[in-house]
């Protein structure tokens, strides 16, 4: 139970192998040496190896999450990268991208090589993403070419919107020297407002105030007409409206530098769940209608959505546990994540299960320039361990993250991660 | 005797329940009119009025009706401003409730809060206000006054004219006229009416001479001055154009029409003094039936057990 070295040889006996990479599943066997895979096949049971019994599951690449807030450094009462690396592997994850609204927030080299730095004692793969603007101001332009060469993988003002389309214009021209995309938190503040809930008719019964649609989709429109413009590589987060999917699927019939991701919460829940006015629903881009929500399950089946992304947030319980107007902005989302997006994409919306283990694992990898051709002999496992069946009731001791701000707390999903193998490490779920 | 034990909303509350609440208000009325306005039927009783926001009307209003009930009452003013600065709400209301009370009045600028306020503590909570979302009992002393007014509420046409967007009144006042068999048409300038308040099943009409032809009674909101010149109102003198209740646009039509408002009113801006000191108005009423209200609802959520001397 928890997290082991792997200081043995060990075989994954049995299993359903779900390779996204060749589109291809099949059953076999993994057998690890020193944590690298030694040899896929059908093999005798070694005396030397411990044996991992996968009758009944399924084999796959490690996932990749593009958004996750780890908090440090600043908020390290609220997550550490150490602890979210943790909630990370509980999830299936043995990649992740972490965002840069920290305390202060990476926007140097020298912050970058401090999340590098750190990152090395953890479990499973870290990349820092770097800040856009020095200290996120929206303004002045960081060194973006020197973070790179330090591990940056990307640039995102996360939190907090690039208002100026100049300034937008000049950070997607820049990021072509080192051709890396640019991720955009759209939301227009002036629409927005005070906006703290989706507007519609459940704002308005709620009597909060809301935050319509168009405040994201115009942002996006301006966004990906900047792209187009200067060829630069886009991706937007956390899309949350059918707006917003409609002129991502447009664009990317002329261009192919641009890319989104969507969260499980916004396919998830709906508007209609804000009625009992739980904060840890309270997140931005708020959760939309069902049209929206069906349209966000449509974009990730026809490929509008090129990933799944957590953008897991965690929040003290003071910073939730207030009215609503006062409460934070998001909520945790790694350990739930599976069983979140299988219930609703595979069992709900007919989505074949490889087709989703390419949301969660070769499709972000591919969009960050990370390898994706993971089953081979001789490279370091990134092996996830799924019962995609499972029914299980999602609870507080699931919960690994140093935060416990989810609203999926008593609520049944479908498929669980029963261990995660990364840089010789292997997570064992209860 | 209520089906639910707070007062939280008008939005799903038993229309069976809103007229208990109004009959037995009428029975408060009348001890309201007695040389000694006081009974005991809430003796032994305690309840604070916890108040995050400024109105001294309603907490005049309910201290009255707590005081005419003999029931014994606390009153705890912070603005938000001072929770803003660390203190919790959590802990304010349960150190409140660790006082061993029975019943908790919360005026409070966030909608939901008195929901929110369930989680912590057990006592009866009563809405006195919160935020943009609702105040059950302002539109419960509206109902009253107009039940007094015309005998039924099934079928009546009420304007509700201003800004609906931030207005408790208005949604309270949707939901409960529509529960009671009201039809309810909104007046104001588009800005300041939500999107999708047609998913309440209400009408909008941006004439207000139309509304008035229609209506069997108005309430008129308050305009708040803060509204102009935000770039929301244009000027006072747009808003009285379109949206006033000037003694003008009442001496054009030729019909008998009823005008409440919530108060406080701003003389001059949504309605004219000499229409609300006139004959038409039943505003000094609904400040009467408010206390009458407040002390039906307080003794049927408080558990009063006697009757005797209402
Ligand atoms: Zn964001």
């Amino acid at each position: 139970m928890g997290l082991e070295k792997i200081s043995k040889n060990v075989l994954l006996k049995g299993g359903t192998i779900v390779d996204p990479y060749h589109n291809k599943t099949y059953k076999a066997d993994i057998w690890l040496k020193n944590g690298d895979i030694f040899d896929i096949g059908n093999f005798d049971i070694p005396s030397s190896s411990d044996i991992i019994d996968c009758t009944g599951k399924v084999v796959t690449h490690g996932f990749c999450d593009l958004h996750v807030h780890f908090r440090e450094p600043g908020r390290e009462d609220k997550e550490t990268i150490k602890t979210g690396s943790i909630a990370g592997m509980a999830g299936g994850f043995t990649r992740v991208c972490v965002m840069p609204n920290t305390n202060p927030p990476l926007d140097s080299p020298e912050s970058v090589n401090f999340i590098m730095k750190k990152a090395q004692e953890c479990p499973i793969h870290i990349h820092p993403i770097g800040a856009v603007t020095k200290g996120q101001d929206g303004r002045n332009l960081t060194e973006m070419g020197l973070m790179y060469q330090e591990g940056a993988v990307a640039f995102s003002d996360d939190g907090i919107p690039i208002q100026d389309g100049a300034m937008m214009r000049i950070a997607l021209e820049y990021s072509k020297l080192i051709d890396v995309p640019v991720i955009n938190h759209a939301e227009d503040e002036c629409l927005r407002a005070e906006g703290v809930m989706n507007e519609g008719k459940i704002s308005t019964r709620l009597g909060l105030p809301g935050n319509p649609d168009l405040a994201e989709s115009s942002m996006v429109h301006r966004d990906l007409e900047l792209a187009d413009f200067t060829g630069a590589k886009i991706h937007v987060p956390h899309v949350s409206s059918a707006k917003a999917v409609d002129l991502i699927r447009k664009m990317k019939q002329q261009n192919d530098n641009v890319t989104a991701e969507v969260t499980p919460h916004h396919i998830f829940f709906n508007e209609e769940d804000l009625i009992t006015y739980d904060t840890n629903l309270k997140v931005a881009p708020p959760i939309r209608s069902e049209i929206d929500r069906m349209a966000l399950i449509s974009a990730a089946k026809d490929g509008t959505i090129d990933c799944i992304a957590t953008d897991h947030a965690p929040h003290t319980v003071e910073d939730k546990e207030t009215t609503f107007d006062l409460a934070s902005f998001g909520m945790i989302g790694l350990e739930s994540c599976f069983g979140v997006v299988n219930k609703v994409l595979c069992k709900e919306s007919n989505m074949n299960l490889i087709d989703l283990i390419c949301l969660l694992t070769m499709q972000p990898r591919n969009l960050m320039g990370f390898d994706s051709d993971l089953f081979c002999k001789g490279s370091s496992a990134e092996i996830t361990i799924i019962d995609a069946e499972e029914d299980w009731i999602f609870s507080k001791e699931h919960i690994k993250s140093k935060s416990i701000n989810s609203p999926y707390i008593g609520k049944k999903l479908i498929g669980k991660i029963k261990y995660t193998i990364s840089k010789s490490h292997i997570y064992k779920n209860s | 005797m209520l089906e639910q034990k707070h007062l939280l909303g008008l939005e799903g509350y038993p229309g069976k329940d809103i007229q208990t609440i109004i009959d037995t208000a009428f029975n408060f009325r009348e001890v309201l009119d007695r040389p000694i306005k006081k009974v005991p039927s809430l003796q032994g009783v305690t309840i604070v009025n916890l108040f995050f926001e400024n109105s001294t009307r309603t907490r005049i209003s309910f201290e009255l009706a707590q005081k005419r009930l003999s029931a014994d009452t606390v009153n705890f003013s912070a603005s938000s401003s001072s929770l803003k600065k660390g203190e919790s709400f959590k802990d304010t209301s349960q150190n409140i409730e660790a006082m061993k009370i029975d019943a908790v009045v919360m005026r409070h600028p966030t909608p939901g809060s008195p929901k929110h306020l369930t989680n912590f503590i057990d006592s009866v909570i009563i809405n006195a206000g919160d935020g943009t979302h609702e105040h059950p009992t302002q539109a419960i002393l509206d109902m009253m006054s107009l039940y007094e007014k015309f005998g039924k509420l099934k079928g009546l046409r009420i304007g509700i004219v201003g800004d609906i967007m931030h207005s408790r009144v208005a949604l309270s006042n949707i939901h409960g006229l529509k529960t009671m068999g009201a039809k309810v048409t909104l007046c104001g300038p588009p800005n300041l009416i939500p999107e999708h308040i047609n998913d309440l099943g209400v009408s909008y009409s941006n004439n207000l001479d139309e509304v008035i032809e229609w209506a069997d009674a108005l309430n008129v909101l308050r305009i708040q001055k803060e509204r102009m010149g935000r770039g929301l109102v244009p000027s006072t003198r747009e808003y009285r154009s379109f949206f006033g209740i000037t003694s003008d646009r009442i001496k054009n039509h030729k019909k008998e029409i009823v005008i409440m408002h919530p108060g406080p009113m701003n003389r001059g801006v949504e309605i004219d003094g000499s229409v609300a000191d006139g004959d038409q108005t039943i505003i000094l009423d609904q400040v009467l039936n408010g206390v009458a209200s407040r002390m039906s609802i307080l003794y049927l959520l408080c558990g009063g057990k006697t009757v005797e001397g209402v």
